[in-house]
């Protein structure tokens, strides 16, 4: 009789249904449910079918589910699955809390009877005895340590692995255990108890002899699949942003051909893109922090509300930041105070090129100026709603306990001077 | 953010020297300089020349182009350039080995080559990594024509371009260490340096910074060139470790 003969595949329709083990709601290997995901038949037939091949020729249908134990890869459902949908179907993370489904009853049942049935019909007494349960006990090892394997190749794909690794240590540990009580008490039987001792002694030389010879190799071959793996979560993280920033640059490639008639706007989108690339070479670990995350040092504030001003008037605006410090609440009302200043020079010195936005941590105080190059004007003749906006500067870094200063000359462009001392924490 | 290359100098769009750089004397001459242009973009090159090098207008002669290092050795080598514009990423090991291959040009007595840094990148590592090679100077390449023509002749006349991001970085990396200097005098900054760095930084022509601190442009000059020189000499191994440490911190 063939053993493990698969059905042939058919490639009419396109997605290509291979045969796979199915990692969910299975007893033992997953075999039959994988088949009858396959096949297109309830699972209790199949375990049905098997349990009749096994009741007809244990031995043999036994050999044939191993068979298709071990050369079926483990799947989902018996379908082929696409590493992408992997991540979003995690397989039977919680399979120990899940209510089991009634096939999983009914072949729970069916086992259990085949069992009474094996037991029934293999004399125990005797002879055999001294056989068939060592036998027993090195075939439950193998099943334990087979599906342990098993549970390490599905954690690749889903984190149940991880979680429960204890518990799967001890379970394949338990089957090693299981296996070597087998294959001691088939020695102690075959042979006689006088004779233990020396089989020991020479399987724990041989055992210690191959842990030897093979250890190291084994050591460094897992080193390199984990090293490989960590090179390969890496590289795919790289081509992520890689193809995000592409993705943006093309987008605003596209958006700037369109606008090609509006210079202002073709600008704001070319300094925009080119801040965001910036931000992604630069930054640590290549990865760009989004734009909705609040900043938490000044020098991000600083830049971001740059970026906010310079979007929204489409000034340039140069941003040189010396030092660093993290954001208290002084310094929150002084960079208010900073983006106030911004969206004056933007508005009103925008004209004259570039603001030169300035942001320095010296020691415990931190400075700020905003300088534009437009036309200025006398500070003693100030137009009302320019009074309003520097009392918004002016008072505001003063109800927090720094200093504000508005230089400004017709001719000359304005600069405003903001100092702040930072909260006295320990660190300097 | 945008970076300009030389800090804008009020009406004029001049870059921070303003006119000090001109010959002294009413009418000023025609002035002139042979550059060469060194990048490996074909298209940015192009731009430059037809920005800068009509001669007649801006007294730029562009006498040579090379995209590579190997190139750009045998060209300068060849013309003998007094200012080199040079990219600061270059396949072949980029400007710095530019900067290396060319030391005893740069280093001539006679009619020596200079050069001046262009570069599209701001970060802090490359900056630092060409002056401390040599270049008297680093501009982005959104400067303007105008600004460039400006920074390429104080290059020639031996000053140094500051672009506002270059003296940010420059305060950081001397202000960014507690380690005891090797060389009292050349790795610290004085205050008036700082001070001059400090009004760079902020966006203030050559002309507003000897307003602003009751000095002579030409003082300013000198602190510059100070600053630049301590650049490249100084031995303070924190210098390109700091540079270096920025990409990761």
């Amino acid at each position: 009789m063939p053993v493990a003969a698969r059905p042939p595949e058919t490639t009419e329709d396109p997605p290509v249904r291979r045969l796979y083990r199915s990692a969910d709601g299975r007893m033992l290997g997953g075999v039959a449910r994988g088949l009858a995901g396959h096949l297109g038949l309830p699972v209790v037939w199949v375990r049905l079918t098997f349990l009749g091949l096994f009741l007809a020729d244990g031995p043999l249908c036994v050999l044939l589910y191993a068979a298709f134990w071990i050369a079926v890869p483990l799947g989902i459902g018996g379908r082929s699955t696409e590493p992408r949908t992997v991540f979003a179907t995690t397989p039977d993370g919680r399979r120990r809390l899940r209510r089991p489904d009634r096939g999983q009853v009914v072949a729970l049942v069916a086992l259990l009877a085949g069992a009474a049935v094996f037991v029934g019909t293999v004399d125990l007494g005797g002879e055999a005895n001294r056989y068939v349960w060592p036998t027993l006990l090195v075939g439950v090892g193998v099943v334990l340590v087979w599906r342990q394997a098993d549970n390490a190749r599905r954690a690749r794909w889903s984190d149940s692995g991880r979680r429960k690794r204890l518990f799967q240590l001890a379970r394949g540990l338990a089957g090693v255990a299981l296996v070597g009580m087998g294959l001691t008490v088939f020695l102690v039987v075959r042979g006689s108890a006088a004779q233990l001792g020396t089989a020991l002694t020479a399987a724990i030389a041989v055992l210690a002899g191959m842990a030897l010879l093979a250890g190291p190799w084994l050591v460094r071959m897992s080193q390199d699949l984990s090293e490989e793996r960590t090179m390969r979560i890496r590289a795919q993280e790289r081509a992520e942003v890689a193809a995000h920033v592409h993705d943006s640059v093309l987008h605003t490639l596209t958006l700037i051909q369109r606008n090609a008639e509006d210079p202002a706007e073709v600008r704001r989108l070319a300094r925009a893109q080119e801040r965001e690339l910036r931000n992604w070479l630069y930054r640590p670990e290549g990865t760009g922090k989004d734009e909705a995350e609040e900043p938490e040092t000044l020098a991000e504030a600083v830049k971001r509300a740059a970026a906010e001003v310079e979007d929204k008037h489409g000034v340039p605006l140069e941003v040189v930041v010396v030092g660093d410090c993290p954001l208290d609440e002084g310094l929150a009302a002084q960079m208010q105070a900073a983006r106030e200043a911004m969206v004056n020079a933007a508005k009103y010195g925008g004209v004259g090129g570039a603001v030169q936005v300035y942001a320095e941590v010296d020691g415990r105080t931190v400075f700020v100026s905003v300088r534009d190059r437009g036309p200025g004007f006398d500070l003693d003749a100030v137009p009302a709603d320019r009074m309003g906006v520097r009392e918004s500067i002016i008072g505001r870094m003063r109800r927090h306990g720094g200093t504000a200063r508005v230089r400004s000359a017709p001719g000359d462009g304005t600069e405003v001077e903001l100092e702040m001392d930072r909260a006295q924490e320990a660190d300097g | 953010m945008t970076e300009t290359g030389g800090p804008v100098d009020g009406q004029a769009g001049g870059p921070a020297g303003g006119q000090a750089g001109g010959p002294a004397g009413g009418v000023p001459e025609q002035r002139r300089v042979r550059v060469v242009l060194v990048d490996d973009h074909r298209m940015f090159r192009t731009g430059v020349q037809a920005e800068i090098g009509r001669t007649e207008e801006t007294g730029v002669e562009v006498v040579g182009e090379a995209a590579d290092v190997d190139q750009a050795v045998t060209v300068i080598t060849a013309t003998r350039p007094e200012v080199v514009l040079l990219d600061v990423h270059l396949p072949g090991g980029g400007g710095v080995e530019v900067l290396r291959r060319c030391a005893p040009l740069m280093a001539a007595a006679e009619s020596p080559v200079r050069f001046l840094a262009l570069s599209v990148s701001d970060a802090a590592e490359d900056v630092i990594g060409v002056i401390r090679g040599g270049a008297r100077g680093y501009v982005t390449k959104t400067i303007t024509g105008a600004d460039l023509v400006d920074s390429v002749f104080r290059v020639q006349e031996g000053d140094a371009v500051f672009s506002p991001r270059l003296a940010g970085f420059v305060l950081d990396a001397f202000a960014s260490t507690d380690a005891p200097p090797v060389d009292e005098d050349l790795d610290r900054l004085t205050q008036r340096e700082r001070e001059v760095l400090r009004l760079i930084a902020r966006g203030y022509a050559y002309k507003e910074i000897a307003k602003q601190l009751f000095i002579s442009v030409k003082t300013v000059e000198s602190h510059v060139s100070a600053v630049l020189r301590k650049l490249q000499l100084s031995n303070r191994h924190e210098l390109t470790r700091w540079a270096t440490a920025r990409r990761l911190v």
